[in-house]
């Protein structure tokens, strides 16, 4: 199909139809009010279920509830929201059920602000919901690839039994860009349901029921190893990266995702023209970490820049790759600020004059 | 020597036993739920939500699919469910403090949209499985854990009413208000939980049946003297009947 | 077209200064060029200030937030104050004269000023002013073909909507022509 015009936020709701979405459960927040809007049209049109819920808490159970019942749902929000949702997703873990959540980052904390932001870091890789859990989180760069991944983490939640985060900074959910919705992706391969509370305990012969209540202590640590083997799988098998300009011997190298990503690209175009190369490696799944990117790095890496919308957020997930490998420096923007590639520029510059002492 | 069956246990429920302590009557409101849906033949194809609370377990009582929600949000969950299986029987089993405080938006939302599920309400004026706590429907002077003094007005408000609360949503199909404490009001009990079910098989919207129960062990009061303080103290607040019949309305 | 264009769009809330970027946008697209749009966007829906940004690009579009514009299109006067700086050394200003008065504009970009409001009243209908700019725009810097503007309106105005097919295209010939002058 040829490339379409579209709103991020819009493209996302229209992946999500195509990606198998059967039913979507959400409250309004900007800046993603156009996910809800777009799917409460196109869902009904597509015979599939909307519902506006009346708070993010009772929309992400409806998710649980429907997710329960083996359909592929989606919710989406933004920052508060998803803080709003954590309690949700903590049991949409423990029950080991499938669910895709989108979040629209905004600046914070509290009420924050409504301009993008990648201060949702920490939020979207380690959660706020009790207990021992990890979700699969993606942040893409561009609206091609949020498309691509939204479509494709409905069968990447299947597969794992586990919440699929997306977060994408505002930026990417307000903007415009052309897109093909029917680019061909790999999607995961999805067991049958047969553990779903389909209503089904007499035909199948057998009741299922979803829980995640274990007041064994030996029965709920079983059943914590049971979800760290799976998270296992996902760490050996889900990162996903990309590395640029590695291939010009950089001495410095960004790590940055999103659209600080995008960007560091101009950043190392500038740079290239004055006879600097800089490299970078873009995390496009945030959690798991993309360790193996860090183990392939070319000999005249010195320096590890971190580039975020956030303070130092992913920093920290940097600092224990590194195990003192590089040197770590780091630059961000917050609250809502969108840096300029100049800035980037400037910092490589300060480094390069620092180094040269 | 020949046999005849006289009773049986219903197979609404599983064989597990129940995990609820003597003499309080979340057995008999089980029992209740699992014969009218076994008699109308709804076990087979029934999504029932537990909630948090005493009933937490209840997941391992009803004989059908269970999913077992996180505190209050049972009518959510239940709305998923009845959204993406239409065809299917959903009933959530939630008591006062589960549904009337932390859950209270839940369930009022899910009466508001009409969600055309059925609410199993369980009223015993206190919280029972943490330990005997002030719930929005404890009495005005009932010592708990948390209003050792007595309740007071002043500060904790005045006993919250769900099913004359409901009655003023408009979205809400059929709410009733029943007591287990003797065998007469147990078949009135029964009967009600028919017509919550038969609204929901006929697809006419929220039904939620609200009974008024007993904790013995929080109240600090015997089994059958628990009963009586039921009917002398919990009815004239929490007065029985038919709070809202939308169905009469409805005879197409 | 040359391998990029940047563009700001900025007037106040109303002023359809949204649109006026999106149909450039909608316009690469068709011609499979790289394009992003960007609106600034606030709690307010009408009135407030409002702008767009638009970058058409013949190669991969990397930092998507236009910083130094090719072109600056001032609706009003505080677009003006607030963009005019940011236009590159010899970009392009195009000023809606029709609010935009005893302004001061730099001496290393060149300016068109264009009266849009009264070009559209003439047209008969005061909301196609931002179509007016627009026409100024594609004759000054030759971005597109106004056959391609054309393209869009068909895609963008349909249903109760295309019936300001007509209008839309006067209207942007009302601005390629003060260009054209």
């Amino acid at each position: 199909m040829a490339k379409v015009l579209m709103k991020g936020n819009e493209a996302m709701a229209l992946a999500a139809i195509k990606g198998g979405c059967d039913a979507f459960f959400g409250y309004p927040i900007t800046p993603q009010n156009e996910v809800p809007e777009y799917l409460s049209y196109h869902m009904e049109k597509n015979d599939r279920i909307f519902v506006q819920a009346e708070s993010e808490v009772a929309a992400i159970n409806m998710v649980y509830g429907a997710a329960g019942s083996g359909a592929r749902v989606l919710t989406s929000s933004s920052s508060p929201g998803i803080a709003l949702k954590q309690e949700g997703i903590s049991y949409l873990a423990g029950s080991e059920l499938p669910a895709v959540i989108i979040n629209v980052m905004r600046g914070g904390p509290g009420l924050g602000g409504i301009q993008p932001s990648q201060g949702d870091y920490n939020q979207i890789t380690r959660g706020g919901g009790n207990g021992d859990y990890q979700l699969l989180a993606y942040a893409p760069e561009t609206l091609q690839e949020t498309v691509n991944i939204v479509k494709r983490s409905f069968s990447l939640a299947d597969y794992y039994r586990n919440p699929v985060i997306i977060a994408v900074d505002g930026l990417i959910g307000q903007m415009m860009e052309p897109v093909d919705l029917d680019q061909k992706i790999e999607e995961k391969k999805s067991p049958a349901k047969d553990w779903a509370a389909t209503g089904e305990a007499a035909k199948r012969g057998k009741r299922n029921k979803i829980v995640s209540l274990h007041l064994d202590p030996y029965q709920l640590e079983k059943h914590n190893l049971k979800l760290k083997a799976k998270y296992d799988e996902m760490k050996e098998n889900e990162q996903q990266y990309e590395l640029i300009n590695m291939d010009h011997d950089p001495s410095i190298v960004f790590v940055a995702y999103g659209s600080m990503a995008r960007i560091a690209r101009s950043a190392i175009e500038a740079l290239k023209k004055e006879g600097i190369e800089v490299g970078m490696i873009r995390p496009i799944c945030v959690h798991p970490f993309p360790e193996k990117a860090f183990e392939t790095l070319p000999k005249s890496v010195t320096t590890l820049l971190t580039l975020e919308m956030s303070l130092g957020q992913m920093l920290q997930d940097v600092q224990i790759v590194n195990q003192g490998r590089y040197t770590l420096d780091f630059f961000g923007r917050a609250g809502g600020v969108v840096p300029e590639s100049e800035e980037i520029v400037e910092k490589v510059k300060t480094i390069m004059k620092g180094a040269a002492k | 020597m020949k046999t005849k069956t006289i009773y049986k246990p219903t197979s609404g429920l599983t064989e597990r036993d129940l995990t609820y302590c003597p003499g309080c009557t979340h057995g008999i409101i089980h029992k209740l739920a699992g014969e009218v849906m076994a008699e109308r033949n709804l076990i087979e194809e029934a999504i029932g939500v537990a909630s948090v609370g005493c009933s937490v377990m209840s997941y391992e009582f009803f004989n059908c699919d269970m999913q077992q929600a996180a505190h209050g949000r049972a009518p959510a969950v239940a709305t998923g469910i009845k959204r993406v299986k239409p065809e299917h029987t959903v009933f959530t089993y939630q008591g006062d403090g589960d549904l009337a405080s932390i859950g209270l938006a839940e369930i009022v939302h899910a009466a508001h949209r009409g969600e055309n599920i059925t609410v199993i309400f369980v009223n015993n004026a206190i919280y029972g499985m943490t330990g005997g706590q002030m719930a929005p429907t404890t009495l005005i002077d009932q010592k708990t854990s948390t209003s050792p003094l007595g309740r007071k007005k002043e500060g904790a408000g005045e006993p919250l009413r769900m099913c004359e609360l409901l009655a003023t949503v408009p979205g809400a199909t059929y709410l009733e208000r029943v007591s287990v404490h003797d065998p007469k009001h147990i078949r009135k009990a029964k009967k009600a939980l028919e017509k919550a079910f038969d609204v929901q098989t006929k697809k006419q919207g929220f039904s939620m049946i609200e009974f008024i129960s007993t904790c013995p062990v929080n109240w600090g009061i015997n089994p059958n003297d628990s009963l009586q303080w039921a009917v002398d103290n919990l009815i004239p607040y929490y007065p029985l009947g038919v709070y809202k019949d939308g169905t009469k309305d409805d005879q197409s | 077209m040359k391998n990029e264009e940047k563009v700001i769009i900025a007037g106040f809330g109303g002023q359809g200064v949204m649109l006026m970027g999106q149909i450039l946008s909608y316009a690469a697209t068709e011609e499979d060029l790289n394009t992003v749009w960007i609106p600034s966007y606030g709690p307010e829906t009408r009135g407030g200030t409002a702008n767009c940004s638009v970058t058409i690009s013949k190669a991969q579009i990397n930092a998507p937030v236009v910083t130094a514009p090719d072109t600056l299109i001032a609706m009003n006067e505080p677009s003006l104050e607030k963009f005019q700086s940011k236009i590159k050394k010899g970009g392009l200003l195009i000023s809606n004269k029709s609010l935009i008065k005893d302004a001061t504009f730099r001496d290393d970009i060149k300016v068109i000023e264009i009266d849009a409001s009264q070009t559209a009243i003439d047209l008969g209908n005061l909301k196609v002013a931002n179509m007016v700019v627009l026409g100024a725009y594609l004759g000054a810097t030759k971005v597109f073909e106004e056959t391609a503007i054309h393209k869009v309106f068909e895609k963008i105005f349909t249903g109760e909507k295309a019936k300001l097919i007509d209008l839309n295209k006067q209207a942007l010939n009302a601005g390629m022509a003060v260009v054209g002058k």
